[in-house]
């Protein structure tokens, strides 16, 4: 299947912006975050569609995943 | 800081000084001074611009110290702008400099009868308040450069621009930087329109000759420093995220979420948000030699400010905040850095609240003075401001005003003060904070971003009611305590995930006054703190209806979570139960 990923602040070093990629049907948030070598720890926001998801989250046909580090400002 | 300085402004033959032993007000600081000194001793039905409000200046409990952080400054009175008690606070090098020279706080009351303008000098050797009406209708930046010419480098100067002077109700009172830049304001409420009132131009605080404030215990002091300094650095907020991209991260994060106010507030995604993000900013800083971290004071170790070049190089304004670059750009349809960095420096230059004064221009483009997304439209309205036209007094005058003026119906504002860059719809818990804040809206107050958006300190489902009441009470209490220590509110992010950190910042407080100060005596500070402004505001008139938000959150849902903000009246009033 086909999904959009979204990468922000320090995930962008070395890695991209924003980027659509083929994965296997039925892969998770957590599959695809260690595909790309997010340290876990690290993680912050997960988001699909303006929604915090889990890990756990099974990501569908066409959808876009948002990946953020711990931020914060304000 | 052991002593406090009262100018009156309005004594018969002139300003006259007199100091006074810290007495009840001594070992605290910051906010718990200036809004115990406020709820002491002005009346709450008072005019906001008479001679009976005051004007309350206070470094935090640690400012002036060698502990990293510590350089958040207080500013108090009753706000001619919500009519409610008012503390803003800024960074800039005034609280480490008033720290040392020993006053816990600077009363300015009463009011003079001419019109002539003051100065105050203020260092070990005493207080001269001196008429200098060469400084008349200055705004900051020139202002402060003819002062260096005077009173050198080596001193902070807090200062009103012609805003505060015209006593416009979004007026600000700036700080200086480490580099003497007037970029750091205490924004909100129209604190510089009150030293405008007194007709106060600016305070050269001049600290030649002072040492560092000395802890109780030196040793166990440092210790503590060390520990907090380390869980800073440790902690991914403070010690990578902020440095690297200053606050302005926030910007793809609350786009994504779709909690970031859009034209006045009528979507909650910005299609143009990736071109004006913290990403973009500090690539852009970098690339023209400008700095994308930066400290706002000495001793700070999170560095979240950055400096703004133009494409040749040249100095524009310090790095704008996430909220300056929110409500001068997505809140207007506006989707270029260069003209928000342009607004933010005549925002500092001019003297008013970036917030308020971007929150207006909103309106007015809803209004029709110029179209969403007209850059040079908006530019031209805020130079009305620093004419002080007609036109710029009514946008200068902040959100409510220009909407009642030009008959907006939908104005996002609570107590009349602008609501900051979170929708509260699908953000509820920032928008219990907004609602039932003393200080009107204000997003520092209890910032419920943090939990319901951010995940730090925990996780509460931003699109459900459920929680937030509870979350925003906890966050009011512990922010009160902090904006009381001195210490930048960022550390907050360090010291909810990481108790180790919250342990050392009780630690540094126990260290530097030899006191026995536990986790609960925070809370009961902060409780205190809270309990002296609404009993304030109550006296001012204000009841449980001003602590809503304006009926069309309630009744006008915006893409893309389609809902509106949905906790109950009953649930709102029991915020401040405990």
């Amino acid at each position: 299947m086909k999904l959009t990923i979204k990468l922000f602040a320090t995930f962008r070093q070395g890695r991209f912006d924003i980027a659509e990629r083929e994965f296997a049907p039925g892969t998770t948030v957590g599959q695809i975050v260690d595909q790309l070598d997010l340290p876990r720890e690290k993680l912050g926001i997960l988001m699909v569609n303006s929604r915090h998801v889990q890990l756990e989250r099974v990501m569908a046909e066409g959808e876009t995943l948002a990946i953020f580090p711990l931020v914060g400002g304000g | 800081m052991d002593k406090i300085v009262r100018i009156n402004m309005g004594a018969a033959g002139g300003p006259q000084v007199t100091t006074e032993p810290a007495g009840e007000f001594a070992g605290l600081g910051g906010r718990a001074t200036t809004s115990m000194i406020i709820g002491k001793e002005v009346n709450p039905l008072c005019h906001a611009l008479g001679a009976e409000n005051k004007l309350v200046i206070a470094p935090g409990m640690l400012s002036g110290t060698s502990g990293a952080m510590s350089g958040r400054l207080s500013v108090g009175c009753k706000s001619p702008l919500t009519g409610t008690i008012k503390e803003s606070n800024a960074g800039g090098q005034a609280a480490q400099v008033l720290g040392r020279i020993g006053y816990a706080a600077i009363i300015i009351e009463g009011k003079p009868a001419g019109d002539d303008l003051y100065k105050i000098h203020v260092s070990s050797a005493g207080v001269k308040v001196e008429v200098d009406n060469s400084l008349k209708l200055l705004d900051n930046y020139p202002l402060i450069e003819k002062l260096r010419g005077q009173y050198g480098d080596k001193v902070a100067y807090m200062s009103i621009g012609s805003a505060g002077e015209r006593l416009m109700h979004a007026a600000s009172i700036a700080c200086t930087d480490p580099e003497l830049r007037p970029t750091r304001h205490c924004g909100r409420g129209g604190v510089g329109a009150v030293m405008g009132s007194k007709r106060v131009k600016a305070i050269i605080l001049d600290d030649s000759g002072c040492k560092q404030r000395a802890p109780h215990d030196p040793e166990a002091y440092r210790d503590a420093n060390r520990k907090f300094v380390e869980g800073l650095r440790k902690h991914p907020v403070t010690g990578e995220g902020l440095p690297a991209y200053g606050t302005n991260v926030l910007t793809n994060v609350l786009n994504e979420a779709g909690g970031y106010p859009t034209r006045n507030f009528t979507s909650g995604v910005f299609e143009g948000g990736a071109k004006i993000s913290g990403e973009a900013q500090a690539e852009l800083e970098t690339k023209r030699g400008g700095s994308a971290t930066h400290g706002c004071h000495r001793g700070c170790v999170i560095q979240c400010s950055g400096i703004f070049n133009d494409k040749d190089g040249n100095y524009v304004s310090k790095q704008p905040e996430y909220e300056t670059v929110w409500s001068h750009g997505g809140h207007c349809g506006i989707d270029d850095l260069d003209t928000i960095a342009k607004l933010d420096y005549m925002d500092d230059n001019i003297g008013v609240d970036t917030i308020e004064m971007g929150v207006t221009v909103g309106v007015a483009m809803t209004a029709g003075l110029c179209e969403f997304g007209d850059r040079e439209g908006a530019i031209r309205l805020v130079e009305e401001v620093a004419k002080g036209t007609p036109l710029g007094r009514i946008l200068g005058s902040g959100a409510g005003t220009t909407g009642k003026v030009f008959g907006v119906e939908k104005v996002p504002v609570v107590k009349n003060q602008a609501l900051p860059a979170y929708d509260p719809r699908p953000i509820q818990g920032i928008g219990v904070t907004y609602a039932t804040t003393p200080m009107g809206a204000d997003h520092t107050a209890g910032y419920a971003i943090a939990t319901n958006i951010l995940k730090v300190g925990g996780d509460v489902d931003p699109l459900k009611p459920e929680g937030q009441v509870e979350l925003s009470r906890n966050l009011q209490i512990a922010t009160a305590a902090i904006d009381s220590t001195g210490m930048c509110l960022f550390i907050a992010f360090a010291i909810m995930d990481q108790p180790e950190t919250f342990q050392a910042l009780i630690d540094m407080l126990n260290a530097f006054y030899g006191t026995n100060l536990t986790a609960d005596g925070v809370v009961a500070l902060g409780k205190q703190v809270l309990s002296v402004e609404r009993d304030f505001n109550q006296r001012a008139g204000f009841t449980k209806a001003d602590d809503r938000l304006p009926r069309y959150f309630y009744t006008d849902p915006i893409a893309p979570h389609n809902q509106t903000f949905s906790v109950t009246d009953e649930d709102l009033d029991s915020v401040f139960t405990w």
